[in-house]
């Protein structure tokens, strides 16, 4: 029961509702943007063009966004969960026939004022879909065979579409947060410990494919994985992201290289210095300090919906939130763990600080979906 | 779906604890992003940031200038000169064609060229400078700057560039530079980082190749920050280097270009030494060539004659040639038998036209034989039967021995390429070398520096040095190091009967001004500047036939040895006349007339010469004066 009880015995109706926001949520939101204002000014040597600029513009409307959608009751949006879903799948499906593709890999549609990325919606409209199907199945068939291959079409659809694109790195994210909310919903643990061994099973076949002509991953995505593996096979080729990223991490130190001191970015020995390799730079010229700081404000962000999620007896709502978070962590640790060469590079920004808007308007929007959750909590 | 209160807390209570469970774990992966953070950053931070510093920080080098080469007067030979070339930086030209257009009436340029150039320019990085055009004249650079506003991105660079202003005079003394070659990196241990630098001339022979650590100097370097793609932003240090060293030589220009001059047509060499010092004055080699013209590479229209020539201009034969010295080694026997004592003052040898050793009949040059002479009468008539006797009584241990303390047979010391060391040939010698004894005829032939007996010109003007003072006298080309006065070498005294040596150079006195001797015809008849001297006729064939009956390529080498003045020694010469037939017709008019030039530096008057040959020596003079060396200083194509 949250503090709130002893103040307010029921939920809050009209503008009041503002005050029942999730307050510390939204600062720590904009903290992390603004450190992201801070960084893509200095990538730009010292500008609010052309990054900071827009970026600030697109963060206001986002808070915006997420507060009128924080404000609409939480079961309107269980309600359009099915509509949301069928939707994107919709535009998945549109976007391999009508979209444009850059950069080799991720599709949009061009919305006019804005690209909008189907598989950047998909992130939130299928965590909705699942939110809303275990809010809707009694607890006890949870784990029955049915009820858990229903909700993997649910994942392995838009999954799939996205891998056709090619997006690698959402497909995985897509996977990732599907799995984690049928995991937070109660499906037993016997059927993760299957998935896992599946799962190694496949790894293995996909690597013994390739070269043959059942080949099940691009050439591209092989030499990833190769250079991920041992990057200094190819320092100024393939390797070279993730050579140079790891150069621009070390080189920051303890307190990093100052301010728009960064050699590595303002040179530009860092590849997409705005976009997915953002925390490099971040972490040259604030060092590991700077660092952590960020890693703290994201890990404050997961404990705050967290404890939200917690304390929210309606389950679809806890659901909803527990998954806008599992996506949001699984967004930034990707991310850090390629720019640390933990992981191979796939192409997926850094969460609210990477330069892009389409993936920013998303994220505002799924925080809004947390903030009507929390506003309309049963109390 | 509604659900009952008992199934809300019992779901939630699982959602709890799988929220819990899973956030635990999202937070000990964030963790671990710590972990590994701190361990790049903090652990391994030292060795990231040095190479975020080897990224950014690209280290150039300045060439050092290189050192400038001049006479003992202070007249240049080689010298460095500005040149000029017109670059294009792409991204400052905008439409480059545009440009190359407008560019191409001002600097000539051919429609290939225009081709190649814009070709390079789309392959290289556009802020890089593409050379359009080397070596421009300086007409070319001002139509360039006058009309800047109109070529952007266009601009002229200006290098340097070697020029040797004596052309062919020093080509076999100074020699040249040339771009650095792989063959040059490879002969190198650890070849100077300066070298890889693009146009760096390294020098390829004689003093520009054998003083090259002195002359190159060393290179100064420039940090500089450059971005990934390799684009200078900024320089950050600056070490200058140190300009190579100018060289002061001992050779005298005016006197090498006389001689070089005097040489024409020719296939021959004249050493003239100080007598005092050592210093070479004069170092000619005919024909020669025009250095400059291998500055840059040179063209094949121009090398293959200077390859194919029979008269070899390539070579420098003043060191590199080794040539029976013939007759010139006469004084080396005698030496040799007055050192030993065998021959004494007045004591005279029969001369019937030939000697017979071991069945063997050994001609003189004079079929009819000389009849009794004695030291100075032998030299003089320069008879063979003479020293056929000496060397017998010698032998050719002792006169190999003695030839040596003169300087023949040994390398000297000089910076110039492919110095030669003659051969003194001794039993020992032949018997390693050709693994068969020696034989009593060696030794003949050895007495009159026939046989196996080797000598070049520079050799043989030591030799006559050495007998005109009696002290070591080494040769040497280097007067100066910027400046700083080289030390003489040697010259310590040789260590024999001043009246023997005495002897000696009276015997060659007669040799040149005695009415009957073989260079009686080149004598200086100026009181005080009195020549003494030897000739020789060195045998390229066997059979004995009239010179101008043969090709040229079987005809006698004319030698002549000599030093002036001779009571006070100042300058002992060697000419050496390629299949040229007799020393005293061709080598030793050479010698007197090169010998008065240095006498009198550059100004002898009429009346040095013998009466007879001045009408002659007049117009020779003149024509002579006016020869200019050969050089193509290639100063751009405009201003031929």
């Amino acid at each position: 029961m949250s503090y709130l009880e002893y103040t307010v015995k029921s939920v809050p109706t009209g503008l009041r509702k503002i005050f029942y926001l999730n307050w510390p949520l939204v600062l720590l939101l904009t903290a992390v943007a603004g450190t992201g204002f801070l960084m893509l000014y200095s990538v730009a040597g010292g500008g609010y063009d052309p990054w900071a600029e827009p970026q600030i513009k697109r963060f206001a409307i986002g808070l915006v966004l997420m507060i009128a959608v924080g404000l609409v009751p939480v079961w309107l949006w269980r309600n359009l969960a099915g509509v949301a879903y069928s939707v994107s799948i919709a535009l998945l499906i549109g976007v391999e026939f009508f979209g444009s593709v850059g950069m080799g890999a991720q599709r949009w549609i061009d919305l006019g004022f804005m690209r909008l990325q189907p598989s950047e919606l998909t992130k939130i409209t299928l965590v909705m879909f699942l939110a809303a199907y275990y809010d809707w199945l009694p607890t006890k068939k949870t784990s029955r065979p049915f009820w858990v291959l229903l909700p993997l079409i649910f994942i392995l659809v838009p999954t799939a579409l996205v891998l056709k694109q090619p997006d690698l790195g959402t497909a995985i994210l897509l996977l990732a947060a599907g799995g984690g909310l049928m995991f937070l919903a109660g499906v037993h643990w016997a059927y993760f410990a299957t998935v896992l061994a599946a799962f190694i099973g496949l790894v293995t076949t996909v690597f013994k494919s390739r070269g043959t002509s059942w080949q099940m991953l691009q050439n591209y995505q092989f030499r990833r994985i190769d250079t991920f593996l041992d990057p200094s096979t190819d320092p100024l080729g393939a390797g070279y992201h993730i050579t140079q990223s790891k150069i621009a991490l070390g080189s920051g130190g303890w307190t990093g290289r100052g301010f728009m001191q960064g050699t590595q970015s303002r040179l530009n020995f860092l590849p997409e210095k705005h976009t997915d390799f953002i925390f490099t730079t971040l972490a040259e010229e604030f060092g590991f300090l700077g660092g952590v700081s960020l890693l703290t404000l994201y890990a404050l962000i997961i404990v705050f919906c967290v404890a939200s999620a917690v304390m929210n007896k309606d389950r679809f709502a806890s659901l909803l939130t527990l998954g806008v978070a599992l996506n949001f962590f699984l967004f930034f640790s990707v991310n850090m763990s390629m720019v640390m060469g933990l992981a191979p590079v796939v192409g997926v920004p850094l969460p609210l600080v990477s330069y892009g808007g389409s993936a920013m308007l998303v994220l505002m929007l799924a925080f809004g979906l947390v903030q009507s959750a929390h506003v309309h909590r049963p109390r | 779906m509604r659900r009952s209160r008992a199934d809300t807390d019992a779901s939630h209570g699982k959602l709890s604890r799988r929220a819990a469970l899973l956030g635990g774990a999202q937070l000990l992966f964030m963790g671990g992003l710590a972990a590994r953070m701190r361990y790049l950053q903090v652990d391994q931070a030292d060795q990231f940031r040095l190479l975020a510093e080897e990224n950014r920080i690209n280290i150039r080098l300045i060439p050092p200038k290189r050192g400038e080469i001049f006479d003992r007067n202070g007249m240049q030979l080689a010298q460095n000169v500005p040149s000029y070339r017109i670059v294009i930086v792409r991204e400052d030209a905008g439409d480059v064609e545009d440009v190359m257009a407008r560019l191409a009436p001002l600097i000539d340029l051919t429609e290939e060229q225009q081709k190649t150039a814009l070709a390079e320019l789309n392959r290289s990085a556009p802020f890089l400078p593409v050379t359009i055009a080397e070596n421009v004249s300086w007409d070319a650079v001002s139509a360039v700057s006058v009309n800047a506003p109109a070529l952007p991105g266009v601009s002229p660079e200006v290098g340097s560039t070697r020029v040797y202003p004596r052309g062919s005079d020093f080509a076999h003394v100074v020699g040249r530079v040339g771009r650095v070659s792989q063959k040059d990196l490879d002969a190198l241990e650890d070849p100077d980082a300066v070298l890889r630098i693009p146009r760096f001339h390294i020098g390829k022979i004689n003093v520009e190749a054998r003083e090259e650590a002195l002359l190159r100097g060393t290179a100064g370097t420039k940090q500089v920050e450059v971005n990934a793609t390799g684009r200078v932003m900024r320089e950050l240090a600056r070490r200058e280097g140190q300009s190579g060293a100018d060289l002061q030589l001992t050779l005298d220009a005016k006197l090498q270009n006389y001689v070089q001059a005097r040489l024409a047509g020719e296939s021959a060499a004249v050493v003239i030494i100080d007598c005092e010092k050592g210093d070479v004055v004069a170092n000619a080699s005919a024909p020669s060539y025009d250095p400059n013209l291998f500055i840059g590479g040179i063209l094949s229209r121009d090398y293959d004659p200077l390859l194919n020539s029979r008269y070899r201009p390539l070579v420098n034969k003043t060191v590199q040639g080794a040539y029976p010295p013939a007759s010139t080694f006469k004084m080396m026997t005698a030496m040799a038998a007055i050192e030993e004592g065998i021959i004494g003052a007045d004591e005279t040898v029969y001369c019937p036209g030939y000697l017979e050793v071991g069945g063997r009949r050994f001609h003189c040059w004079k079929r009819g034989g000389h009849g009794w002479l004695d030291l100075e009468g032998s030299l003089k008539h320069s008879c063979d039967v003479y020293y056929y006797d000496l060397a017998l009584k010698v032998g050719i241990e002792k006169i190999s021995a003695m030839a040596q303390r003169f300087g023949l047979g040994i390398r000297h010391d000089l910076p110039l390429s492919s110095v030669n060391s003659g051969l003194l040939p001794t039993k020992d010698w032949k018997l390693r070398q050709r693994g068969e004894s020696w034989v009593i005829g060696d030794t003949v032939n050895a007495s009159i520096g026939q046989g196996f007996m080797l000598a070049s010109p520079l050799q043989l003007a030591v030799m006559t040095a050495r007998i005109a003072t009696g002290r070591e006298v080494m040769p040497r080309i280097v007067k100066s190091v910027n400046g700083i006065e080289e030390s003489v070498r040697g010259n310590r005294s040789l260590d024999m009967k001043e009246q023997n040596l005495r002897r000696m150079r009276k015997a060659m006195y007669a040799v040149v001004n005695d009415r009957r001797g073989t260079g009686y015809r080149s004598r200086i008849i100026a009181e005080g500047m009195r020549m003494a001297g030897k000739t020789g006729t060195s045998q390229v064939r066997s059979a004995i036939v009239n010179n101008n009956e043969v090709p040229w390529e079987q005809r006698d080498h004319a030698l002549f040895v000599g030093f002036a003045p001779y009571d006070t020694p100042r300058f002992a010469c060697a000419v050496l006349v390629e299949h040229g037939g007799g020393g005293s017709t061709v080598a030793a008019p050479i010698a007197r007339d090169a010998m008065l030039q240095a006498l009198y530096n550059g100004e002898p008057p009429l009346d040095a010469y013998p009466t007879a040959d001045r009408g002659r020596i007049k117009t020779q003079q003149q024509q002579l004066r006016d020869v200019k060396p050969d050089a193509r200083i290639n100063k751009g194509k405009n201003q031929a």
